[in-house]
Formats: structure tokens, C-alpha cells, sequence
């Protein structure tokens, strides 16, 4: 009997100490700095402030960010109207094929990010892949000139991130009940009416998790602006890593890690309210 | 008409996914340096890659780290989920909450609270920050993933092994780890390619001591582009690949 109480101990011990230390430490240590003063020298002074959240409310900073969260916005929106009719034709599929088809999307998903945005490179730039087919279908006359543009950096968002929207939406799709639409349709409702009414709203978990799984990781990776826009494509990971690596001022940066995980925290509830909300207004 | 038009959207989604995918590989063999037009077929791109150890190297730490930490975050995953589902006690709610959020949470978050607690205990940036870094991003995935499988066990099995006189370790080590096996591979194949994938944490937890993969194409390519990186890129991917597709084939003849 001792020896259970020991391996029982040892698990829970362990397991807690282990999340302890490595995710509530951590998370509380930044939300600390985020409270602290700047110190040129020691990098932080154990001085209370707020002047961290009120710069990032100062119109500067504040349009910045503005800026950030509208083109992660963007990117999700249309991650979202690419991806949903693709998901809904894949769920649609025979079986062996669906399977086939969702392989395929996973395996962009599986290569590293980094690589496959090094890979646009070949296709955006000046001599590259796009270009060359154009002019030589001569549509285009000289190049088009989209490396470091914000339009490179748009396309290399949805061109990472697509598969994130593809799967959870394919999820959501695929448990659909084809009695329901049927019922639907059999009561008068048209096509688009049905779509509206009994689509949506049921595959709403899906589409609000695929655009979390989106719009975050779109808000942080920095290296695509690095990568593919100029200088002054900026994300809200650019701000934050520069204030860490290059401007040192470490209650910044982590005033906007905290400002990030606020608005991660906002569409978790929008999550759980759409997932409580759909199933209610469906068994109306 | 309806079928051209859903062949057609599909066909032009995956055109979109593989087509830098697939001018990289062809890249990636042709002689010409810098232009796209095609100057014949070669490998010297491929044999260039093996005289460049910097580049070697780096893809040699980039496995090495997905091995190790996916064997850890395997373990670790495992014994959280194994407590969530086997125990009842206090504060088991907030674990599945922390849980959850650290699988939620931003890559960029992760990686900096991770900074500001090495930062803040002292510790050198290199290999054993990284691979904390790492096994953090993926013990979530693995309990989550390993917690599924529990939830489907027949309970009554290790009920009665406990009546039969089964210590909590040797039912732990006896049934629930051979029954939770092909979670185990799918949770240790995933936290495999997520290490593999990440850049962002990576980024904020290794030190210029243990430089990986990704993180060494990042500066490359601030030089332009180099038609080794390309070959190099083709052959993670066919390793990534090949990876996941062997484990598919093991978890389905594990069922």
C-alpha cells in the first residue's frame, strides 16, 4: 500500500511541479516585468509603473498595433473564405478520397514554416516563378514587384496558415447532420437559406477555431515580414521581439505579451459562447 | 458542371499550397544559379550541401532536439494524462485549465515568458534551454492526445487487476501503458514534427551555442538565396514526410 501512495506522490508532484515551473511561473514572472520600470543597465528596476500599458495605449503605438491586429484580421478572412469551400468539398468526398485529399494538406503542414516561406521566395521575386510564367503569357509587361511588399507578407500568412483553417473546419463539416440539411431543404428553405441557417451556424465551433488557430500565430510570426516584407511591415511579434532582443526595454515587451494573451484569452470565450450558442440555436 | 467546379477549386487550393513546395525542389536540381530558366539538370547542389557542415550541423541539431525532447514531452505528456484521468484530487480542474492554455497560448508568449525565466535564473541560452523550450511546447499536445485514449479504456480492466492485487505502478506499467501505445506514438510523432516546425520559440530559447535548423536559414537568407538551402529544405521535407507517413502505418497496424 505505501508503494501506491509513493507513485501516486511522485506523479501528481511531479506533474504539477513541472507545469508549475515551466507554464504559471513563467506566465506570472512577465506579467511582473510588465508592471516594472525600465532600467538601462540592470534591464529592469523593481519599481512599480503603469507606463508600460500607457504607452501602448498612445497613438503611436496604439496605430501600430491597430495595423497588426487589421492584417491578421485580413489574412484570417480570407484564410477563411479559401478554406471553408475546400474543406466543404473535402468533407463532401467519397470516403478513400477524402482521405487522400486531407493527406495532401497536411503535408505543407508538417514542413517547417520557416522552410516554406523561404520557398515563396522562389515564386514572388522579381526573376521568380510568377513573374516569369506572366511575361511569358504576356500578361504582364515587367515584373510585377511584390517581394517586400505587404502584399508578400499577406500571401505568405495565408500561404503558412491555410492548413490551420483547412483542418479544424474539415472537423466541423464532416460531423455535419445530413438530416438536418435535408429536413431544411424538404421545409422550403433554398439552398443559400440553408447554408445560412443551418451551416453556418453548426459548423460555427469549426470556423471560430480555425480562425484562433489563424489569427494568433499570424499576430506573432515575426519572421515572415522579416522574410518577406520591407522594413516597415510590422507585426505585433516584430514589436515584441524587438523590444526584447534590440531595444531591451523588457516591461514593453512584455506589456504587449500580456496585451497578446488578453486577446487570445477574448476568443477563447468567443469560442466557448459560439460552441453554446450553436448547438442551442439549432435545437430551436 | 457542379463536379468541374469543385475539382477545379481544389485542384487550384492545392496549386497554391505546392507550387512554391514544388519551384523550390525544381530549384533545387537545376544548374543555373540564380534565374529560374532551366540550365540543365544537376546534383552539385546536393554535393555542395554535404561540404557545407554549418548547414549540416544545424539540421543535425534540429533532430537531434525533435528526438529527444518528443522521447520527454512523451513521458511527461503520458504521466499528466495518466493522472487526470486515473486520480481524484484537489486542483485537478486548474491543471486541465493550465493545460489548455499552455496548448492555446501564442508560440511568441511561450517563448518569451520562457526567456524571461532563464533571463531571471541565470541560465546560459544553448542546448538544454532549448530542449525546456521545447518539451514545454509539446507535453500539452501529448496530453491531450494520450488523455483521449484513456477516455475510450474499458475501466473495469484495471479495476480488476486491482482487485487481482495490482500495485498502482504495475497497473500503470502492465495495462494502461500497452493499452495507450498508439497514443503514445501519435502524441510522440507529433510533438516530433511540432519541434521540427518551430521557429518562434526556438528563436527566444537557444543561444548561438546550438544554432538550429530554422533559425540558421533565417540569417541565411538575409544574404539571399542559396541553392544549397534549397536542396537542404527538399531533403527535411522528404524526412518530415517519410517521418509521419511510416508512423501512420504503425498506428493503424497497432489497432
Amino acid at each position: 500500500m505505501k508503494d501506491n501512495r509513493l507513485f501516486k506522490r511522485f506523479v501528481i508532484g511531479g506533474t504539477v511541479g513541472w507545469i508549475m515551473l515551466f507554464g504559471i511561473i513563467p506566465t506570472l514572472m512577465l506579467t511582473g516585468a510588465s508592471f516594472l520600470q525600465r532600467d538601462p543597465s540592470e534591464l529592469i528596476r523593481p519599481v512599480f509603473s503603469l507606463e508600460s500599458y500607457v504607452r501602448l495605449f498612445a497613438p503611436a503605438l496604439g496605430s501600430m498595433i491597430f495595423k497588426s491586429l487589421l492584417m491578421a484580421a485580413m489574412a484570417t478572412v480570407l484564410c477563411l473564405f479559401i478554406g471553408y469551400p475546400f474543406a466543404y468539398i473535402v468533407a463532401r468526398a467519397q470516403k478513400q478520397r477524402a482521405r487522400w485529399m486531407l493527406l495532401l494538406v497536411m503535408i505543407p503542414f508538417w514542413t517547417n514554416t520557416l522552410i516554406r516561406t523561404y520557398a515563396l521566395i522562389a515564386v514572388l521575386k522579381a526573376d521568380g516563378f510568377l513573374n516569369t510564367t506572366l511575361m511569358f503569357f504576356g500578361l504582364i509587361k515587367a515584373p510585377l514587384e511584390i517581394m517586400y511588399t505587404q502584399t508578400a507578407v499577406f500571401l505568405g500568412l495565408i500561404y503558412t496558415l491555410l492548413p490551420f483553417m483547412i483542418l479544424p473546419l474539415y472537423a466541423a463539416i464532416e460531423k455535419l447532420d445530413n438530416r438536418m440539411l435535408e429536413a431544411s431543404r424538404d421545409l422550403g428553405a433554398s439552398r443559400s437559406k440553408t447554408f445560412r441557417k443551418i451551416t453556418i451556424p453548426l459548423t460555427m465551433p469549426g470556423i471560430v477555431s480555425g480562425c484562433m488557430l489563424v489569427f494568433l500565430p499570424a499576430l506573432g510570426m515575426f519572421y515572415i515580414p522579416d522574410i518577406l516584407g520591407g522594413a516597415r511591415t510590422m507585426l505585433l511579434g516584430n514589436y515584441i521581439r524587438d523590444q526584447f532582443l534590440t531595444s531591451r526595454d523588457i516591461p514593453m515587451g512584455a506589456a504587449a505579451s500580456i496585451a497578446m494573451t488578453m486577446i487570445m484569452g477574448l476568443m477563447l470565450v468567443i469560442y466557448y459562447r459560439s460552441v453554446r450558442h450553436a448547438g442551442r440555436k439549432v435545437r430551436q | 458542371m457542379r463536379q468541374l467546379i469543385k475539382t477545379t477549386y481544389a485542384g487550384l487550393v492545392y496549386l497554391f499550397l505546392y507550387l512554391p513546395l514544388v519551384v523550390m525542389a525544381v530549384y533545387s536540381f537545376n544548374a543555373s544559379k540564380y534565374s529560374l530558366s532551366w540550365k540543365g539538370f544537376t546534383l552539385k547542389w546536393y554535393g555542395k550541401l554535404l561540404t557545407n557542415t554549418t548547414l549540416i550541423d544545424a539540421a543535425i541539431r534540429s533532430l537531434t532536439i525533435a528526438v529527444i525532447s518528443a522521447t520527454i514531452a512523451c513521458i511527461l505528456g503520458t504521466l499528466v494524462a495518466f493522472m487526470l484521468h486515473q486520480y481524484r484530487f484537489q486542483g485537478r480542474r486548474a491543471i486541465f485549465g493550465s493545460l489548455f492554455i499552455m496548448m492555446m497560448s501564442p508560440d511568441i508568449v511561450i517563448g518569451i515568458s520562457l526567456l524571461v525565466l532563464f533571463l531571471a535564473t541565470g541560465l546560459t541560452l544553448g542546448f538544454w534551454t532549448l530542449l525546456m523550450g521545447h518539451v514545454t511546447l509539446c507535453v500539452p499536445f501529448v496530453a491531450a492526445t494520450v488523455y483521449s485514449r484513456f477516455k475510450g479504456f474499458d475501466t473495469h480492466v484495471i479495476e480488476a487487476a486491482k482487485d487481482l492485487g495490482a500495485s498502482e505502478y504495475q497497473v500503470f506499467h502492465q495495462i494502461v501503458l500497452p493499452m495507450a501505445m498508439p497514443g503514445l506514438i501519435a502524441g510522440w510523432l507529433l510533438s516530433f514534427t511540432l519541434s521540427l516546425d518551430d521557429v518562434i520559440i526556438s528563436f527566444f530559447t537557444t543561444g548561438p551555442t546550438y544554432e538550429v535548423l530554422p533559425l540558421r536559414i533565417y540569417s541565411m537568407v538575409r544574404l539571399g538565396i542559396k541553392p544549397d538551402v534549397n536542396a537542404l529544405s527538399v531533403v527535411m521535407i522528404v524526412i518530415t514526410v517519410a517521418a509521419v507517413l511510416l508512423s501512420r502505418r504503425l498506428i493503424k497496424d497497432k489497432k
